[in-house]
């Protein structure tokens, strides 16, 4: 490439305008349909895995706050729940029945199809080509069948919630033979089946994506975007790729074996069991043996939740900063150890199912050390913004919000990973406090960082700053208050997913504690619809914006026309010449990617 | 009609939230829209050191509201154990969240965006970032050990003179087994089960080790600082044992019998002293999801000395004369003529089992 390439930013800026049809007019001609429905367009094809999980997070969002009335006033009735939810809430009162399908269906709404399909599905998509350089994914046509068996995913879980037995409502982690018997539960029946089927799908659809991810980071690089000048939103979603593909078949072949429980008579689970009188023939399987299975998948499975997380929120730290993100080899050898470290402690799940304490040892071993990398990361966090010169955007309040969230529910890690203490706070409020924080509200913040962040470049306008500064501080004081108090509900032992205290001695002191919580989730569940109205009418009212840079960042993205088209770069794709981070270099403000090393100049990598 | 309201006020607030954030953006256009950024920059910057101290004080007057609510004082002597663990964790890591939240809010307070300031160049330190790569992990090590030694002393065998009691789990019930005098505890099947013959634990009735085993449902007693061993087992899903105040746990598996030990060190009685709560009990609850009753299984766990447990025992009647009054001495039909009734319906069925269990 010649020196006239140096700066095809420069060139682009005078060609692009943000007017609609501009973008059209390199490209051969589309219709609707394949412009927007079976879009190949590595970004078309983020935005429905974001606008689809927009709405999985709007369902789950409000599941939770149905369930959290029951918490919070229990015995009360609201008549609106009976309109709305007929025989699932006589006479306006959830019934348990009801409560177990809506804590089910949270989990596993928000985990698998938001947390993973609407965050990483979303920024993998929409970043690794703009930001490695390249035009497209690996293989386009794949990924477009990796959105739409995610669609038919949702669509197969969304039926569930209709059907007469309703949904799944054995908990987001369908342990059997709760799970596999029809007779045990209500959701055990048809919503069950259904539950299986469409997460069978969804792994197709993970594996799809991870596959192409993987492939374009390590075959499309741009010319000089050697791995190591990768920003780090590139490195977490490849680590984050790798975790996906190497653990969801593994919970792919034991819901197979459940699904052969459930209805081929197969004893793969199932032992010994009576239930409800009727004795059934199965003998000599084990119930262990898919919580095995389950989380093999299912603890890699919260580090693919926050590993995207991680990585925009490096990446915004930085570029708010404007200060180069600090140890970016150890931040990289950290994603790097999570990753390997993610699929040798699935077990501190299972301390107290009667396993050998030996091997109850071993894991909680492991799992401390998995604490090491995570510190590093916030160390490093907060060295970035350490001497910067900050600029708190919404998406830097978020990633801001992300590391003070990342550090409150990871030190509780430290407490539930080490077994000795995990026999007193398995399975109680607890565990919820420490993964709420930790992996749920954590990566909604690094989602909501990298939505703030990254919005310009997907629709060309800005969000509103102001209802940004609500969403953050709402959220932020919001989660605190509804997850902090539970840890003390937690160490008084009271046990998750327990519809109503007041049979018992022991857990029934919280009574007003409860009612707070229920108060504050619905004003922070109000605001987030408030979030999702301001993403909505942005895309099509927001303010403009009016230069390619708006945040002055330099990665490649920010090299591409306002609303770039399928192909990303009108002209050739940019040469990268020194990696992501020269931020208050040599007295520059920031040097981008595309910038070729000055003469004299000694370069970080 | 007052959901309608409130959906209402929720929809007005919500468009006046909107216009003002609108409105906000015009004006900042028309002011500048440099010098808007920069105030709100200020303000974002000073709430996020208020939040720092409120949160704190929260932190504070949470503990302040919350402490006096949570466990006290383990009822078991290996409850101890875990609760020094939980001692050193808190200590460790609230230094830790204490230093990096600090450090997190006032470094944003303190480097907010300034005219005067330029950022600094410091992409990397090898030397601190060693430092911290082997500070926390001294720090976990020292954890990890604290926590394994305890875990073995927990975990490990049951002494010699612990008694056993039979725990078993179903939807949403729980039942306790005695061995009775033997010290042993028959042998069982489920395909015996049999609730309306009163065999709900599919006792095999031809050992005879069963013949004395005590059955009950609902509560279950404990001798005081006798070390006791818990043999769970579930009939039909997953169950879980949990004994808070003994800061203990293990599930209940069907097909796969679990166990657990712990010395009892108060008694029912004490600990209302100690709690000052007339209406305590030592309750056992459900702590893996079982269905739709999982929040209602309940089970209540009596500590009482010796004597008492004795004397509680001795009233009870094995299982086995439940089954087949005809074979109780304490029967007056006792002697009579032993073939007639189902018996012999339900004996043939288990003597093709010899080898289960």
């Amino acid at each position: 490439m010649d020196a006239m390439h140096a700066h095809p930013g420069v060139v682009s800026a005078h060609e692009v305008f943000p007017s609609e049809a501009e973008h059209h007019a390199h490209h051969h001609k589309q219709s609707f349909i394949t412009k927007y429905i079976f879009s190949q367009d590595h970004k078309t094809i983020s935005k429905q895995f974001l606008i689809t999980g927009i709405i999985w997070a709007i369902i789950g969002g409000l599941f939770s706050v149905l369930f959290r009335l029951q918490l919070g006033f229990p015995g009360q009735a609201f008549p609106i729940l009976e309109t709305v939810f007929g025989k699932w809430a006589p006479g306006g009162e959830i019934k348990p029945e009801f409560y177990y399908a809506l804590i089910t269906m949270h989990g596993t709404i928000l985990v698998f199809f938001v947390l993973t399909a609407g965050l990483s599905g979303t920024f993998s998509n929409f970043l690794i080509p703009l930001q490695v350089g390249a035009r497209d994914m690996a293989s386009p046509f794949l990924n477009m069948l990796s959105y739409w068996f995610f669609f038919l995913a949702s669509i197969v879980m969304m039926s569930s919630l209709f059907i007469q037995t309703g949904p799944a409502a054995g908990g987001w982690t369908v342990y059997p033979p709760l799970s596999a018997l029809h007779e045990a539960s209500e959701g055990s029946k048809l919503g069950m089946d259904l539950w299986i089927v469409s997460i069978a799908l969804f792994v197709v659809s993970i594996l799809l994506g991870g596959l192409n991810y993987v492939s374009t980071i390590l075959n499309l690089r741009t010319k000089g975007m050697s791995m190591t000048r990768m920003p780090l939103t590139i490195w977490a979603f490849f680590f984050t790729a790798i975790m996906g593909i190497v653990t969801f078949p593994v919970l792919l072949s034991g819901l197979i074996l459940l699904f052969f429980d459930r209805n081929l008579g197969t004893s793969f689970y199932l032992s010994d069991i009576v239930i409800n009188g009727q004795i059934l023939p199965n003998e000599g399987g084990s119930a262990i043996l898919f919580q095995h299975l389950f989380w093999f998948l299912g603890h890699p499975e919260v580090y693919i939740v926050i590993m995207p997380a991680m990585g925009i929120v490096s990446e915004i730290l930085s570029v708010n900063s404007r200060k180069p993100i600090f140890g970016y080899m150890a931040m990289v050898g950290s994603l790097f150890a999570i990753t390997i470290l993610s699929t040798l402690v699935w077990a501190h799940h299972m301390f107290v199912t009667g396993m050998n304490p030996l091997l109850g040892s071993i894991f909680a071993l492991l799992t401390l050390l998995i604490a090491v990398p995570s510190a590093i990361k916030v160390f490093n966090w907060l060295t970035t913004i350490w001497r910067g010169n900050i600029r708190f955007t919404p998406a830097m309040l978020f990633a801001i919000g992300f590391v003070s969230l990342f550090i409150s529910g990871g030190l509780t890690g430290i407490f539930v990973g080490n077994a000795t203490l995990d026999i007193q706070l398995h399975d109680t409020m607890f565990i919820i406090a420490h993964f709420h924080l930790v992996m749920g509200v954590a990566a909604f913040f690094g989602m909501f960082a990298g939505l703030y962040h990254w919005f310009p470049k997907m629709f060309g306008r800005y969000m509103n700053p102001t209802i940004g500064y609500i969403h953050f501080w709402v959220t932020l004081i919001g989660a605190y208050l509804i997850f902090w108090p539970m840890h003390y509900q937690g160490l008084a032992g009271m046990p998750r997913r327990y519809l109503d205290k007041s049979p018992w001695v022991s857990f029934n002191q919280f009574g007003e504690l409860d009612k707070m919580i229920s108060v504050v989730t619905i004003i922070v569940f109000v605001v987030q619809l408030m979030f999702v109205f301001n993403f909505f009418y942005s895309i099509f009212k927001g303010r403009k914006v009016t230069s390619e840079n708006p945040w002055k960042a330099n990665t490649l993205e920010w090299t591409t026309p306002i609303n770039p088209g399928h192909g990303n770069w009108t002209g050739e794709i940019p040469e990268v010449h020194r990696w992501a981070y020269d931020y208050g270099k040599d007295g520059k403000d920031f040097i981008p990617q595309t910038e070729p090393v000055g003469v004299n100049e000694k370069i970080e990598r | 009609m007052q959901t309608f309201f409130i959906v209402a006020i929720l929809i007005l607030g919500f468009l006046i939230t909107f216009q003002i954030a609108r409105a906000s953006e015009y004006v900042s256009v028309l002011r500048g829209e440099e010098k808007s950024r920069k105030q709100s920059n200020r303000i974002n910057a000073f709430l996020l050191l208020l939040f720092l101290i409120l949160g704190l004080f929260g932190v504070y007057y949470c503990n302040e509201k919350l402490a006096g609510k949570i466990l006290t004082v383990s009822a078991s002597y290996q409850g101890e154990h875990i609760d020094t663990m939980l001692w050193i964790t808190t200590a460790i890591t609230g230094i830790v969240f204490f230093i990096t939240h600090i450090a997190l809010f006032w470094f944003c307070f303190k480097y907010q965006e300034s005219d005067n300031r330029k950022a600094y160049y410091y992409p990397h330190n090898n030397k601190l970032e060693f430092i911290w790569t082997v500070v926390p992990a001294i720090t976990l090590t020292i954890l990890v050990g604290y926590g394994l030694y305890y875990w073995f002393k927990i975990t490990g065998k049951a002494p010699k003179n612990a008694m056993v009691v039979e725990v078993t789990g179903s939807q949403f019930q729980w039942d306790f087994r005695y061995p009775g005098f033997d010290g042993i505890l028959g042998k069982k099947y489920y395909r015996d089960i049999n609730v309306a013959a009163n065999n709900p634990l599919g006792q095999v009735w031809d050992d005879p080790a069963n013949h004395d085993d005590i059955h009950t449902t609902g509560e279950m007693h404990l001798v005081v600082n006798k070390p006791v061993k818990l043999v769970i087992g579930s009939k039909d899903v997953i169950h879980d044992v949990g004994l808070v105040h003994f800061r203990m746990k293990m599930d209940a598996v069907p097909g796969t019998p679990t166990t657990m030990w712990f010395t009892p060190k108060y008694t029912t009685a004490e600990m209302k002293k100690i709690t000052g709560n007339p209406d305590f009990v030592y309750e056992l609850s459900c702590d893996q999801m079982c269905g739709k009753g999982h929040w209602s299984m309940r089970g209540v766990v009596v500590v009482e000395t010796q004597e008492e447990f004795d004397q509680w025992l001795i009233q009870k009647k094995p299982q086995y004369y439940v089954a087949f009054p005809d074979k109780d001495p304490s029967n007056p039909a006792f002697k009579a003529d032993s073939t007639k009734s189902g018996n012999a319906a339900i004996i043939p069925a288990n003597s093709q089992v010899k080898t289960k269990q």
